[in-house]
């Protein structure tokens, strides 16, 4: 494994694989926190050229992470599929990428190839891909999943309806959810964030969003997201729950300080078979983003590319409906700026999408990011671009609940009509006989939340 | 993610929606005209909340008027707010801007050099360098520079019972929109608990465990920092009371008792003042502070 590069008359050395990955990354500042950054432009340079020479067998011979100690390394490592890996073992990251962007390389190719791929392989990819590179190469890969309909068809563009409500009143929740039903949204997922995380909050809420998917025989999902045991304990109670939902880390220390291991999300998953309320096969929900394992001092010195790519390989393993990166909510310290931002939200896009895992984006900043909603607006085209599966909907983009702006309801209608995307085709069925959508268009009541009072 | 927030925000949250059913005569009785802002001693609060009215439906010929209207009463956020084709109507695109910019200004502002000479306030920074850096770089905000710990140590009265600290944190306005009621009712309370007070001071560019640091060098009993939030869109002005018993070097975040939301339509100031001096008291006598401690 060659670690050196000779660039502009000096010589760099890297001591490992993990120096490489952490220093081929584009600028972020949690790499610049953890202390493991490219010291300039080009040192950063340096790093993406050895890393283009490296072979997938490098990455693979080398763990970040070993097996041995971490049991999200563990789930990676199970999931490779020899035979196909044998074939792709001795490619460069360099041929990788120029493999995915070929013309010839469709869909069909790229889901076999993935088969063979760990986290990392894929994350030492995404270091080398520029936004466009990353914008096409994850527009050829098609994910589709089904729980009570079907998302992430070419051509759809999907809104979870994220109606949450500060002090959790049902009330208010449901005005909250009339309006985004509306606006033609809600297909992805109903989904509420709690404000208590508690059994009886979280089954009076998921008993409020089936009322209203039963009165108003809506094809969509609902979905709380309360920790996984307290939505347990709820289903336990005879709460109606289509899916079930957890955020993820990508190292096994990170997941501890989530409270989840690998066994407990064994376990929900058996449980929400046998006792959930969704079609399946798909009913998972889950959440990620770049930054929180170095949050919580879990990060082993991997860079946080590499740590969210791991996250969807933990991800891939429960055939999940939806999985979104929350891509701004960690803060300015992990992700500074709209650059820095948008990048991470093509990145995390795409390596879920390479591991075949359904990805949808919560286009999001904090008030403390150098950040603003005309960020949002690039960053949601640029995904609707990239086939990104849904985007989150709250009322004007400002969620009054967890305090931080993401997209609005009126995003979704309006990157649909423009780039020519549709609602999932069994949600726009009921949207028009709902009188709410026609040929793909809002119709002139669509925006009246009291239709559904 | 994992996106959970702290009880006692919940109840903030909760009594900032009791006080949102205030009849809305009397939210616009106490709003401030928008003019001359930067001169305003009491700026609004909520900024555009109050500027631009109580909300109200902007649907046209909606199938039941009355009920848009309950909808918008039942929740704080932006619903019933109509179109024009697919996007949001100019006034309440414009509304959404300016409580962004409220928040946005909060995080870059300076706090008033008038309002810490009235309350004799010295100023000590940490090694934040600016703005921009402290938003990167938390760790730096947790340390004294050199020269303010010479300072301290020349100014502040060693081992006191009480040492009160304030630091603008991510939002200078916080502070500037409610040192003045907190700090005096905090005094008072504490003179009525009978506790005594070391030497305050003022901390440009903190974060909340810059408390251990001015541990090592003060060791206080109890150490109080009234520092600013992270701003929403709701309120850009919310303060925090972080506390803690004999902070120290190590000290963890559950050794830490916090009252947050501390702004006019959260915890008003003049009461958060006298909590803060009724749990730094109820520390001394417990001889501990967060999750240990019982009130």
């Amino acid at each position: 494994m060659k670690l050196t590069a000779a660039l502009f008359g000096n010589t760099y050395s890297f001591k490992d694989l993990k120096e490489v990955m952490a220093k081929a990354n584009e600028e972020k500042s949690g790499d610049q926190l953890a202390g493991i950054a490219a010291a300039d432009a080009k040192e950063r340079m340096a790093a993406k050229l050895v890393l283009s020479d490296l072979t997938l067998a490098d990455i693979r011979n080398h763990p970040l992470i070993p097996p041995e100690t971490d049991e999200v390394s563990r789930v990676i490592e199970e999931a490779v599929n020899e035979k196909i890996y044998a074939e792709i073992r001795n490619w460069t990251v360099a041929e990788l990428r120029e493999h995915l962007l070929r013309q010839d390389t469709h869909n069909e190719e790229i889901r076999r190839i993935s088969r063979g791929l760990t986290s990392e392989m894929v994350a030492a990819v995404t270091k080398l891909m520029s936004n466009l590179d990353l914008v096409q190469a994850a527009a050829k890969i098609e994910v589709t999943t089904h729980c009570n309909i079907t998302i992430g068809q070419r051509g759809v563009l999907a809104g979870r309806a994220q109606p949450n409500h500060p002090t959790d009143s049902i009330r208010g929740m449901k005005a909250s959810l009339f309006e985004a039903l509306s606006y033609g949204i809600g297909d992805a997922v109903l989904g509420i964030n709690p404000v208590i995380d508690s059994a009886e909050s979280v089954k009076a809420m998921l008993i409020a969003t089936k009322e209203e998917m039963e009165k108003w025989r809506i094809p969509t999902q609902n979905c709380v997201l309360a920790h996984i045991k307290t939505q347990m304990r709820a289903i336990r109670q005879g709460a109606p729950a289509d899916l079930v939902f957890q955020s993820l880390a990508g190292t096994q220390d990170g997941n501890t300080a989530f409270g989840i291991d690998v066994k407990l999300l064994d376990e929900a998953d058996d449980m929400i078979r046998r006792e959930g309320t969704g079609t399946g096969p798909n009913l998972w929900y889950f959440e990620t983003g770049q930054g929180s394992e170095l949050s919580s001092e879990a990060h082993h010195g991997v860079d946080q590319v590499t740590l969210e790519s791991r996250c969807y390989g933990l991800a891939k393993k429960y055939k999940p409906f939806i999985v979104n990166t929350v891509v701004g909510f960690i803060g300015p310290e992990y992700l500074y700026d709209s650059k820095q931002v948008i990048r991470a939200g093509l990145e995390d896009h795409f390596m879920g999408k390479l591991q075949q895992v359904p990805m949808g984006v919560d286009v999001c900043y904090t008030n403390h990011m150098k950040a603003d909603q005309n960020d949002m607006d690039n960053l949601a085209v640029l995904l609707a671009a990239a086939g990104v599966n849904y985007i989150i909907g709250v009322p004007m983009a400002d969620d009054c609940m967890l305090n931080y702006q993401s997209t609005s309801y009126h995003d979704i209608a309006t990157l649909r009509e423009t780039m020519r995307l549709r609602p999932a085709p069994a949600f726009e069925k009921w949207l028009e006989m709902m009188g709410i959508m026609e040929n793909g268009r809002l119709t002139p009541i669509a925006g009246d939340p009291s239709i559904f009072m | 993610m994992n996106r959970t927030i702290p009880l006692d925000q919940l109840v903030d949250k909760v009594m900032a929606e009791l006080q949102k059913k205030l009849p809305a005569a009397l939210q616009n009785a106490a709003s401030q005209p928008a003019a001359n802002v930067t001169e305003s001693r009491m700026p609004s609060e909520t900024g555009s909340a109050d500027d631009f009215g109580p909300p109200i439906s902007h649907v046209p010929n909606a199938k039941w008027a009355e009920g848009v209207e309950e909808l918008i009463a039942s929740t704080p956020a932006r619903i019933g707010v109509w179109r024009s084709g697919t996007r949001p109507l100019t006034r309440e695109m414009l509304k959404f801007r300016c409580d962004h910019a409220a928040a946005i200004d909060s995080v870059y502002g300076t706090v008033s050099q008038p309002l810490l000479d009235e309350f004799g306030l010295f100023t000590v920074d940490t090694y934040f360098e600016n703005i921009d850096n402290y938003l990167k770089r938390p760790d730096m905000g947790r340390i004294i520079r050199d020269d303010g710990v010479e300072r301290i140590r020349r100014s502040c009265r060693m081992k006191p019972q009480v040492q009160i600290v304030v630091s603008d944190g991510l939002s200078a306005n916080a502070v500037d929109a409610n040192l003045r009621d907190v700090y005096p009712s905090l005094l008072d309370s504490l003179s009525a608990h009978g506790l005594s007070l070391g030497t305050p001071f003022f901390v440009r560019g903190g974060r909340v465990a810059v408390m251990d640091h001015i541990g090592d060098i003060i060791e206080p009993e109890v150490l109080v920092l009234l520092i600013g939030e992270r701003p929403g869109l709701v309120s850009s002005r919310s303060m925090s009371a972080y506390m803690c018993y004999r902070p120290r070097k190590g000290t963890v975040e559950s050794d830490r008792t916090v009252i947050s939301n501390i702004h006019p339509r959260g915890t008003p100031s003049l009461e958060a003042g006298a909590h803060i001096g009724s749990v730094l008291k109820a520390m001394l006598e417990q001889k501990t502070s967060g999750v240990n401690l019982d009130i």
